[in-house]
């Protein structure tokens, strides 16, 4: 028997902070809303370590006393469940929410909105760990659709702008789509298997090894659908690089780091459903694949800083879905983690870069910060070169573990391993084209803007404290680098793990990957040619961005249609907006006028008044006005009323009342 | 003793009185005070019935019959006195303001 690890500490500690920081957050001092704020994911930190310290055996279960639901033949119970899966998600969520915690007490320092800000985040926390540590599909949905909730709080975090307002409103409303592909999933788990317990699913589906494909395939596919929604893939993924209207830290931790993984985490929690539905394996396969590579597309071209980095997470989520696809899921979740190091650090970076240019986030307008941030610098050096693919930095281990299954599941695989490649090309070029634009070369920002204000031209060649004068960038403080430092620690050795010894340490949970034996010579040959890639993208990115700076731009206009496409995004929002949107739009508003307004509200009204009006005419002859008639109606009533008593209770004595008087 | 009918027929009696009054009288506060009367014929039958079978929930019965009547006095009179002012006159049938 175990000792209670008291799971239920982990999502509750950010609760509270949420609550004081919510309610009392106005009113505390700073110094307390930060130690709140902070101490939420620290404490839940610390249990979920003591919690992997304990040695416990996995899987370890618990549930409250009290179950949730209890209709019929229908029991839900508040569970939670700590196994080798939902213990390195918890590590991740926890680990690096803490560490951007840190971070954002001082991106967001000077902002009015600090402990609303902080109330949201230790709120996500909340219903992140309990979309984790959910042993059954609703609880899992809850958090699910918590995490929607934080999101949404958070990219309207700025709500005065209302870019920010409805960029909020459509991640809410595209999650929307998704979520209701889970709750049809869930539905038919019901039907199928009268529990949405995790467990008890894998435990009947285990022993039923006959039962393949059929309901299971649509099961799978409602809950695919639910994970594209919430992990940003095609064809969902249209809210994700809006959500980069919130502040960059949440960019970090929500929108790259943990909220978009939960997809991903969810197939490999319903692995022993798409297990058992090879066909639904093949669609998240194609997903992940297509998503990868249309995504690094788009992102070659951006301009925003922000939006180039959240391509690359869509990006790579279709990388851990290709993992998941090609039932290496032990890969996907590897990915997963080493990508919430990186890419945490990657937003991070970015964002001391915007935060020390004053909101700056146009990569045009950046150039040669390595002088003036040197930390920042090589902070995103390290990420840069990790999400590129170098070993021995995390990610080349991770997605060569996804390539190498890949390749090794049929021949299907083959295309997959080599879209897969073509993305890790695409991601080297474009990763090196922003650290080029961002850190090297001459700074570019408004030469124009400068003769505006009247400062010398020649400033530039002039002293430190002229340059310094046109060009505000700084260095970010402590608060905000330590996390930094940390994270390329992480981006660093993450991957050291190995894949082997990664999936082994997941096997009870995920299932061993069930893929052909490869040889040791043929995963060195893979890898190889993935460094190949990465080496090739830094070449071409060098040679566009640093040897001749003048080449994009005859590129891009050599190649205006392929450009132009890529940089609208192969108008994907605006066919969304033609196609789906502007209908709805129509028909609402078609709806509300015509036949909720006009016909409902309007026939309710005219039918109500003209019953009134008739009414009106005809009892209006009642009232007379005369005080005399009134008083005989009374008398009447009430004479009436006295004979029905009489003759209600004694009609003999009635009877012989009145034949009494007529007898005299 | 008298007989409980002979009470009856007094309450009865009175009763009637009331109500040809509130029925025919032109003056508002002579209207009034048949409403009254016809309570009060009521409140002897009951005491009468007390009396007659020893129950004491007649005699109370009367009290709220009484009591209710003293604050129809109260808001009659004042209405009374503010239809005056307004109209000059206690005439029911010259009180129409009402009609349509």
């Amino acid at each position: 028997m175990n000792e209670s690890l008291h799971l239920w500490l982990v999502p509750l500690l950010p609760f509270a902070g949420f609550l004081i920081n919510g309610i009392l957050g106005r009113r505390m001092p700073k110094a307390l809303v930060t130690t709140v704020a902070l101490l939420a994911p620290l404490a839940s930190f610390a249990v979920v370590i003591n919690a992997a310290r304990a040695g416990a055996t996995l899987p370890y279960i618990e549930t409250f006393r009290h179950s949730w639901i209890n209709a019929g033949t229908l029991h839900i119970d508040y569970s939670f469940v700590l196994d080798q899966l939902s213990l390195v998600m918890l590590l991740v969520v926890t680990g690096i929410g803490f560490l951007i915690h840190i971070y954002s007490a001082g991106y967001m320092a000077h902002d009015e909105g600090y402990a609303r800000y902080f109330s949201y985040l230790n709120l996500f926390l909340f219903f992140m760990t309990v979309l984790v540590l959910a042993g059954n599909a609703l609880l899992m949905f809850v958090g699910w659709e918590g995490v929607g909730l934080a999101s949404y709080l958070l990219i309207g975090f700025w709500f005065q702008k209302p870019s920010a307002a409805s960029a909020g409103m459509k991640a809410f409303v595209v999650n929307r789509i998704g979520d209701f592909g889970f709750l049809i999933g869930m539905f038919l788990l019901l039907g199928n298997f009268n529990s949405l317990s995790f467990n008890v699913i894998a435990a009947e589906l285990a022993v039923k090894p006959a039962w393949t494909g059929g309901v299971l395939t649509a099961i799978a596919l409602c809950l695919l659908v639910g994970a594209t929604g919430k992990s940003a893939q095609l064809p969902l993924y249209v809210w994700l690089p809006d959500a980069m209207e919130g502040p960059t830290p949440v960019s970090a931790l929500i929108h790259a780091a943990t909220m978009v993984t939960a997809g991903v985490y969810m197939i490999a929690r319903t692995h022993f459903l798409f297990d058992r539905s090879p066909f639904a394996l093949l669609i998240v396969a194609i997903v992940g694949a297509a998503t990868a590579i249309f995504a690094a597309t788009v992102a070659l071209v951006q301009t925003d800083i922000k939006r180039v980095l959240a391509y690359s997470t869509v990006s790579q989520l279709g990388y851990m879905f290709l993992g998941c696809g090609v039932a290496a899921y032990s890969a996907g979740i590897f990915h997963l983690m080493t990508h919430a190091f990186f890419k945490a650090l990657l937003f991070l970076s970015a964002g001391s870069v915007i935060h020390g240019l004053g909101g700056e986030q146009d990569l045009r307008k950046m150039g040669g910060l390595r002088r003036h941030m040197p930390i920042t610098f090589w902070t995103m050096t390290v990420s840069v070169f990790t999400i590129a693919g170098f070993p021995p930095l995390a990610a080349f281990f991770s997605k060569d573990a996804i390539l190498y299954a890949a390749f090794l599941h049929g021949t299907s695989g083959k295309i997959f391993w080599f879209i897969g490649l073509v993305t890790a090309l695409l991601t080297s070029f474009y990763m090196f084209r922003l650290w080029y634009l961002t850190f090297l070369g001459e700074r570019r920002a408004g030469a124009s803007s400068l003769e505006d204000h009247g400062a010398p031209v020649h400033a530039r060649s002039g002293s430190k404290l002229v340059l310094e004068a046109e060009y505000p960038a700084h260095e970010s403080p402590w608060s905000m680098l330590g996390p930094l430092v940390i994270l390329a620690v992480l981006s660093i050795g993450g991957g050291w793990i190995g894949i082997e010894r990664f999936a082994a340490y997941l096997a009870p949970s995920v299932g061993a990957a069930s893929v052909e034996a490869g040889s040791a010579g043929l995963e060195w040959t893979l890898a190889g040619l993935a460094v190949a890639a990465a080496l090739l993208g830094w070449f071409i990115a060098h040679r566009l961005y640093k040897s001749r700076p003048e080449t994009p731009g005859h590129l891009a206009a050599s190649m205006s249609g392929p450009y132009n496409l890529l940089l609208h995004k192969y108008w994907i929002d605006e066919l969304y907006g033609a196609v789906i949107v502007k209908p709805i739009l129509a028909i609402s508003r078609f709806v509300l006028e015509w036949i909720i307004d006009v016909a409902i509200l309007g026939g309710a009204a005219w039918l109500l008044g003209g019953i009134a009006t008739l009414g009106g005419a005809i009892l209006q002859r009642w009232q007379s006005g005369n005080l005399r008639s009134y008083a005989a109606w009374l008398t009447a009533g009430a004479a009436v009323l006295l004979l029905y008593v009489l003759w209600a209770y004694s009609p003999a004595s009635l009877s012989a009342f009145f034949n009494h008087g007529a007898g005299h | 003793m008298i007989p409980i009918s002979w009470y009856l027929l007094l309450s009865a009696a009175l009763f009637c009185l009331g109500v040809v009054g509130f029925l025919i009288k032109r003056n508002l506060i002579t209207v009034f005070m048949s409403i009254e009367l016809m309570l009060n014929g009521v409140n002897l039958s009951f005491v009468a019935f007390a009396h007659q079978w020893h129950l004491v929930k007649g005699q109370i019965f009367v009290f709220f019959v009484m009591v209710v009547a003293a604050a129809e006095a109260a808001v009659g009179l004042a209405i009374i006195i503010a239809v005056f002012r307004a109209r000059s006159t206690l005439a029911v049938d010259r009180i129409d303001l009402m009609k349509l």
